[in-house]
């Protein structure tokens, strides 16, 4: 017990605890003017907005998948099954340059999306591209084992009563499912807004247009900001946490749903 | 043998599926054909563009100026010292979080005590943590204006920019993973167990490596093996303390991203392609793990 909490303290707490320490030194005038200057709050909302469309679309292709690989009988199964967690597994770097080359406007995917005039490479799409592809297995793992435990009794009971395919699924499929959907939904987010190195490849990285936090802070510190990068992290890290709450919040609401 | 009956009892299982009992029930329990049909079609495409496309991309785009240049990538030293490296912080971090976790997992599953919520919470809050702020935290206890930076310019002890670093922001990132691997485990086996051992005249030790160790072990596995794939692709908290010295501080995704800003595309991608293969070994590990755990 006292090596765990020694082991915790050394590695996570105190380490973290420099974060509110460093930021109280310099006081709430220069913080404000930190964290409130314009280029540090082009880079939340462009972090904000690209995470949020992100979760969105794993949302709504996490439940298409994970209803897909639970109900459906089909060659290779497993084989997908094992491979939705390759963002988990792939450095993020890795996936950075793998993206950046394949939307580049030469690239595989870039060269048609440009000549219908998307730009995908070095724009806000670039880094929500990046972001989709590291949030991918959240909502997928979060809905399969609720939709393995859908009590099949229900659907046939809606179904005798006269009920029909697309009712039994709007009625009674997806409300059971809507807890553990939030929660992969916030778990995805949660994560994009700390992403940099899938993102930082694909970006451009130009300030005010396609610059995230997370790089804003990197940039911060190679300029020996110590103070400026501390005050950002410090913005993030709320948001983290307060995103921790809700996850909390959720799977709280989840396992009360889920024990009647 | 074992694993012949596994898979017969599988297949049985698979068969007795709810559906496959009442045909005539089936076809109104699931979608009709067409939508079943466009539903598959859609989450095909959609894993496609979004994880086959870019696995054969990586492997294509390495071996795009054929064999000789992909095996002189891998070879060139820098590549072999960034692997040395990066197989330095994972012998580190795996070991060290291998060794918390068993010591957390024991302390949150044998034990009744106050705040033991607040320790599981506390014990994943380096996954709510950007990488980047990983790296920063470390920076600041122990770079030049850090907290005990003076003291340590002073004795000429170097964290920041050098291998201690690295190592430090590699155990950060890695350290829940084994932890709440085994704490689910261990609290679903309980204690009457080692109890029994230890009342027959078992010693501690004893008690661990032949009751805890043979419960806990896929758990454990599983844990180890998520751990050492982000000990080995972590890229964001160690790209803030490595300070990017070619051959002396960097790590295979640093390597990686040095290779990639200097426009040598093949030679990043062929090593990007090592790690790829490490994160496709990790795959067939964890489902092999997986399917142990829970069988």
């Amino acid at each position: 017990m006292v090596c765990t909490l020694v082991y915790l303290s050394i590695i996570v707490l105190i380490p973290l605890g420099m974060l509110p320490f460093r930021t109280a030194s310099m006081g709430w005038d220069a913080f404000w003017e930190t964290v409130l200057d314009p280029r540090v709050v082009a880079s939340y909302r462009l972090t904000l907005t690209t995470s949020f469309m992100a979760a969105c679309v794993n949302a709504i292709f996490g439940l298409i998948v994970a209803w897909v690989l639970v109900r459906y009988d089909f060659v290779g199964r497993r084989l997908i099954d094992a491979l939705v967690d390759l963002p988990f597994a792939l450095p993020t770097a890795v996936a950075g340059i793998t993206l950046t080359t394949l939307y580049a406007p030469n690239g595989w995917l870039g060269k048609p999306l440009s000549n219908y005039g998307f730009m995908v490479a070095f724009t806000p799409s670039g880094i929500t591209i990046a972001l989709i592809f590291i949030g991918l297995p959240f909502v997928i793992r979060t809905l399969q084992p609720v939709i393995e435990d859908l009590d099949l009794e229900l659907e046939e009971a809606a179904t005798s009563l006269g009920a029909s395919r697309w009712h039994v699924i709007r009625r009674v499929i997806l409300p059971y499912l809507y807890p553990a959907w939030l929660t992969g939904f916030t778990l995805a987010f949660a994560r994009a807004i700390g992403e940099y190195g899938s993102v930082v490849f694909i970006s451009g990285n130009m300030p005010m247009r396609t610059e995230v936090s997370p790089l804003l802070i990197i940039t911060k510190l190679e300029q020996f900001d110590y103070t400026g990068a501390t005050a950002v992290a410090v913005v993030m890290l709320s948001m983290s946490f307060a995103l921790l709450l809700v996850i909390n919040a959720l799977q709280g609401w989840s396992g009360r749903r889920l024990a009647h | 043998m074992e694993r012949a009956e596994a898979g017969a009892l599988m297949a049985t299982v698979s068969q007795v599926h709810p559906g496959a009992i009442n045909p005539p029930q089936t076809r109104r329990l699931t979608e009709p054909r067409l939508v079943r049909a466009l539903l598959m079609c859609v989450a095909f495409a959609f894993l496609a563009v979004g994880l086959v496309i870019p696995l054969v991309a990586v492997f294509v785009e390495a071996l795009a100026n054929g064999v000789q240049a992909y095996v002189d990538a891998v070879r060139e030293p820098d590549a072999l010292a960034a692997l040395r490296l990066t197989a330095i912080a994972a012998l580190f971090a795996v070991p060290a979080n291998l060794v918390f976790g068993v010591c957390a997992g024991w302390t949150i599953a044998k034990f009744t005590f106050p705040g033991k919520q607040l320790l599981t919470t506390l014990i994943d809050l380096p996954f709510a943590v950007s990488p980047v702020i990983s790296g920063l935290v470390f920076v600041l206890l122990f770079g030049r204006q850090g907290a005990f930076g003076p003291w340590l310019l002073e004795h000429d002890v170097r964290i920041i920019f050098a291998v201690p670093g690295i190592v430090l922001a590699t155990v950060f990132v890695s350290f829940p993973f084994i932890a709440r691997e085994i704490i689910p485990v261990m609290e679903a086996m309980g204690t009457q167990e080692e109890e029994a051992a230890r009342v027959l005249g078992a010693s501690g030790l004893q008690t661990f490596f032949r009751v805890t160790l043979p419960n806990i072990k896929w758990g454990l596995l599983y844990g180890v093996i998520l751990c050492t794939a982000r000990a080995i692709g972590e890229f964001g908290a160690v790209s803030v303390v490595s300070g990017h010295i070619r051959g002396l501080t960097n790590t295979l995704p640093l390597h990686v991203e040095i290779l990639y800003n200097e426009y040598n595309f093949q030679a990043a991608f062929a090593v990007a392609s090592l790690l790829t293969c490490i994160a496709l070994v990790t795959l067939v590990l964890k489902t092999i793990a997986e399917r142990r755990k829970s069988g």
